[in-house]
């Protein structure tokens, strides 16, 4: 009898926990929607700022994000998922790969304005990239990749060694497996890390502050090494300067009910893709 | 009736790190026969059938001395290729093992792996070695879904005819019925005998019934040792040797 209160106790504090959880979930959508949704409009989705940003759309900086996103994924998820491959199927399991795996580890925990930092440092000065799209992608892809590596490892050792040894039973090479076994078995697990990324490398601001973004540009990014409006950058920059706080404080909500949903758009589409890979392997 | 000899073992010692697991094993392995091997538990069967495709290489920390042919390929020869060397010899393992994907793609595996593009082909060696692991009837009208949904037994005949499509001479079965029950354990049987008549067959198994019902000959292993190696009949009714005898008379493993 004393065991099933103890018991019922302990699961009730763990829901408890859900509802706090789901509690504070549903009010920041909440939140958001109800000051965003006012400004939301045909007009604030398809064209630019007017009047000193208080007027107008964000298309340039939904545009921007969506290229800097792209352009993050399509540097950090080969590269990524490569050096994962590297890790899990070639190299030896040694002091040194252990010592390579916790510092990528690490990086996943590096402030990401020290990312900022070194983007400007290194992409946007010695590679003279200038302030624009290509060095804000490479800075935010590096920011993604410690989340891709991770993700695609545990994906790839959750992979079966069965699998692996009767594919190899049957004469296939090693990089053969891989391609033909390993890949395709750890492809939802794999995409997960690319939808956290996504997520991430989406919303973040010190990235790319010194890196790409610029408050105001005139028309749209022109190539690679234009200086381009994101989102995040933009809610920053509207909510600390200019001169008219209040009708900026409603667009930048606006430009948050935007970020909200585009992440979870991505996110939506590559859930879909994994449940549909993981409705054929099952 | 002679059968020439298909793979032979000559003075095998294997250690992991430090750890001898075989001590010099003599086994001639003959063509179109099957050979069991039983023992008890960490005996060194499993490692010793694992050498005979080279599926040892993918634990690390392993050392080999002495030679295995098959037929006259020294397999262990710097020249020869691991790749080469498994097209030849399959393996069915304890646990069945299908690919993540459909019957069809998990019996063609092996033959697109070999570059091997004309459809009508595969199709065609898809069925025959779906019939020749006796599957043919339960799965021609489902050879699109996963093999997943398949049962344990199935999935077994399934890893089997997946050897069969790549066209191996030898095929090492790895206490293939493990985790079977019964009514598989016996199709699979059945299955082994029926395979003989093309292939040579090795066959780990715990199960001393297995080995009398199934198998040409059988070696007895224990502790890394290879103790007894004859026909199975004089295995089971004269065993030479006290420890053969007190093995398959139940006394211990």
């Amino acid at each position: 009898m004393k065991k099933n209160i103890t018991q019922n106790i302990g699961f009730l504090m763990l829901f408890l926990c859900i509802i706090v959880t789901l509690i504070f979930l549903g009010s920041i959508i909440y939140f958001i929607s109800a000051r965003g949704a006012k400004v939301i409009s045909w007009e604030f989705l398809t064209q630019g700022p007017r009047m000193g940003m208080t007027q107008g759309g964000v298309l340039p900086a939904i545009i921007g994000t969506f290229y800097l996103t792209l352009g993050a994924i399509l540097f950090a998820l080969p590269l990524g998922l490569s050096c994962a491959i590297y890790l899990c199927e070639y190299s030896p399991k040694s002091f040194v790969v252990n010592i390579i795996r916790i510092s990528i580890n690490n990086l996943a925990g590096v402030p990401s304005v020290v990312f900022g930092l070194f983007g400007l440092a290194v992409f946007v000065n010695f590679f003279k990239f200038g302030v624009s799209i290509l060095s804000g992608s490479f800075t935010l892809g590096i920011l993604a990749l410690p989340l891709i590596i991770s993700a695609s490892q545990e994906a790839l050792m959750a992979v079966p060694q069965s699998i692996r040894e009767a594919s190899l039973s049957l004469g296939a090479t090693k990089w053969g497996t891989i391609k033909n076994i390993v890949l395709p078995t750890a492809l939802p697990g794999i995409l997960t890390g690319v939808i956290l990324s996504i997520g991430r490398v989406a919303g973040e601001t010190a990235p790319i502050l010194f890196t790409a973004a610029a408050f105001y540009t005139r028309g749209y990014p022109k190539s690679i090494f234009s200086e381009v409006m994101a989102l995040p950058y933009h809610i920053y920059a509207l909510m600390t300067e200019g001169t008219h706080p209040d009708q900026q404080k409603a667009i930048a909500y606006g430009c948050s009910l935007i970020l909200l949903f585009m992440v979870l758009l991505v996110s939506g589409i590559a859930i879909a893709i994994r449940q549909r890979q993981r409705g054929i392997n099952a | 009736m002679h059968n020439r000899i298909k793979i032979k073992a000559d003075s095998i010692n294997f250690f992991y790190n430090k750890v001898q697991a075989l001590k010099n094993i003599n086994i001639d392995i003959l063509e179109k026969q099957v050979t069991a091997i039983i023992g008890p538990s960490g005996c060194g069967k499993s490692t010793f059938i694992r050498l005979l495709n080279r599926m040892d290489e993918l634990v690390p920390h392993t050392s080999i001395t002495g030679k295995i042919y098959i037929d006259d390929v020294d397999i262990f020869h710097t020249s020869a290729d691991p790749v080469e060397i498994r097209k030849r010899v399959g393996m069915v393992f304890q646990k069945p093992n299908p690919f993540p994907k459909s019957i069809f793609e998990n019996v063609s595996y092996g033959l697109k792996i070999n570059g091997i593009k004309d459809k009508s082909f595969i199709e065609e060696k898809v069925e025959m070695s779906l019939k020749k692991a006796a599957l043919w009837s339960e799965v021609k009208d489902r050879l699109h879904e996963s093999a997943l949904k398949l049962s344990g037994g199935q999935q077994q005949r399934l890893c089997i005819a997946r050897c069969l499509a790549v066209q191996t001479e030898a095929i090492l079965f790895d206490e293939p019925c493990a985790s079977l029950d019964p009514i598989s354990t016996a199709k699979i049987e059945e299955l082994i005998l029926e395979l003989k008549k093309e292939y040579t067959i090795v066959i780990v198994t715990h199960n001393m019934q297995q080995a009398a019902r199934s198998s040409d000959y059988t070696a007895f292993f224990l502790l890394g040792e290879l103790i007894e190696f004859g026909k199975t009949q004089d295995i089971f009714t004269k065993p030479n040797d006290s420890k053969t005898e007190a093995y398959i008379t139940g006394r211990f493993g």
